[in-house]
């Protein structure tokens, strides 16, 4: 299991939506598929189908900086995030 | 039952409904809905009264925004909005038509997407970017964006759409084959003698006259012109307008003969109303004779611009006319353009405006 971290701006778009959740998954591709499981719709806003992790939303495992093919050891810490941008 | 008027606000930060007494005179403004996301179109299906809301978030990108009580409350999906594998991903979504074919959707980059169920779930029209010309089509100022979507009112087989930058296409089967539309409309920032392009013209707004189906308007970025054979040749009407350049352009809700305009100062200008001073230009005559329409309107020290799908009439009578500002003020008129008032002054810079017609 991996525990996983939402940015609050993704919460509001899913009702029902967990700040941090646990869940299987060896990659952070199948941590995607695994919440879009849950939430319907929530992989194509976290991703697009280049396939890739959106360009202003960074994804951090175990504090490292990470892609849809990094891999996650039992207990990793998978925390997705916005980017500073807007206005 | 009385009819009343809602006004639907795209904005830089969210969707907003404005909701109008039966004369039109007061206005109730809702919103912001969809989360705040940048929303490029709002539309109403006027058979089933589903509200529509098109666009594109930085953080997570495009998607259809949904409602069907009104803006009480909202679903999203871009459930097959997406180019395929290793393409240039869809950025936002620029443009939103129902028709008797489904929902439509043009994005950026530009693109024709369908939803035979509401907006749930989309497939790619492809045969457009199947187009021979699409490798050499070019981004305009604003992206390269399909932000004009004009279904035939009775005929599911045919779709007019504009590409900014690339000009109008059209379609008579249904999405599978698209033919360029733009001969007659110039390129004036092409060299002498090859102004009159194929493909290239950059179209800024594409609408169809009511209950006439072959006769269109375009507001380009090098004229205004008329089409009255389903845009197979384009003429100019710009003639007794302030300038040649604008962004929206929109019809009279029964008569075909009548279009409203609002022409900006040019492309190098500033891009604001001609002088400071705003108007909106009416024509009764297909183009041959322009009225500039003040009343209400300030006739000084203005600055700013309407977007390309920023101004719209309702289907009342008389018909209101409404447009919006890119420093977020939205503009009505209930008597054809001869009056105007204020109706918001305060919002974010404004993407679109149309309008619904409800029973209260």
């Amino acid at each position: 299991m991996v525990v996983v971290s939402l940015p609050p701006a993704l919460l509001s778009l899913f009702p029902g939506s967990e700040r941090r959740l646990e869940l299987a998954a060896a990659t952070v591709d199948e941590v995607m598929n695994a919440l879009d499981a849950r939430w319907p719709g929530m992989r194509d806003r976290l991703c697009d189908p280049t396939p890739r992790i959106r360009r202003h939303i960074n994804v951090f495992v175990d504090g490292e900086k990470a892609t849809l093919g990094t891999e996650l050891r039992d207990g990793a810490d998978v925390f997705i995030m916005t980017a500073i941008s807007g206005g | 039952m009385a009819k009343q008027v809602r006004i639907l606000v795209g904005t830089k930060k969210g969707a907003f409904i404005l909701a109008g007494d039966a004369r039109r005179r007061s206005w109730e403004l809702r919103g912001p809905f969809c989360d705040t996301w940048p929303i490029n179109h709002v539309v109403a299906d006027q058979a089933s009264g589903t509200i529509y809301a098109g666009g594109g978030n930085e953080w997570f990108g495009p998607a259809v925004w949904q409602s069907t009580d009104l803006g009480e409350t909202w679903t999203h999906s871009s459930d097959g909005l997406a180019y395929a594998a290793g393409e240039q991903p869809i950025k936002s979504v620029w443009s939103l038509a129902p028709s008797i074919g489904g929902l439509y959707a043009g994005v950026e980059p530009a693109g024709l997407f369908r939803s035979g169920d509401g907006g749930a779930t989309w497939e790619h029209v492809s045969g457009l970017r199947d187009h021979p010309s699409r490798p050499k089509w070019q981004p305009g100022g604003g992206g390269l964006i399909l932000h004009s979507l004009v279904p035939h009112p009775t005929d599911r087989q045919q779709i007019w759409v504009g590409i900014s930058s690339v000009g109008v296409f059209h379609t008579a089967d249904g999405g599978t084959h698209w033919e360029t539309r733009n001969q007659g409309t110039r390129c004036d920032f092409l060299p002498e003698g090859q102004r009159y392009p194929d493909y290239g013209q950059c179209v800024h707004c594409l609408v169809m006259a009511p209950g006439m189906s072959n006769r269109l308007y375009q507001q380009n970025h090098c004229g205004m012109y008329r089409s009255d054979d389903g845009a197979a040749q384009w003429c100019s009407i710009e003639a007794g307008l302030p300038s040649s350049f604008g962004f929206p352009a929109t019809v009279h809700p029964r008569d075909p003969a009548s279009l409203y305009l609002l022409p900006l100062n040019g492309d190098i200008r500033g891009r604001y109303v001609p002088d400071g001073k705003a108007a909106v230009w009416r024509t009764r005559d297909g183009g041959a004779n322009w009225q500039d329409l003040r009343e209400g309107l300030p006739q000084g020290n203005v600055f700013w611009g309407v977007l390309r799908q920023a101004m719209a009439t309702d289907a009342m009578e008389p018909a209101g006319v409404y447009f919006g500002t890119n420093t977020g003020i939205l503009y009505g008129s209930a008597d054809e353009g001869e009056s105007w008032v204020p109706i918001a002054q305060n919002l974010p810079p404004i993407f679109s405006v149309e309008t619904m017609v409800v029973e209260r």
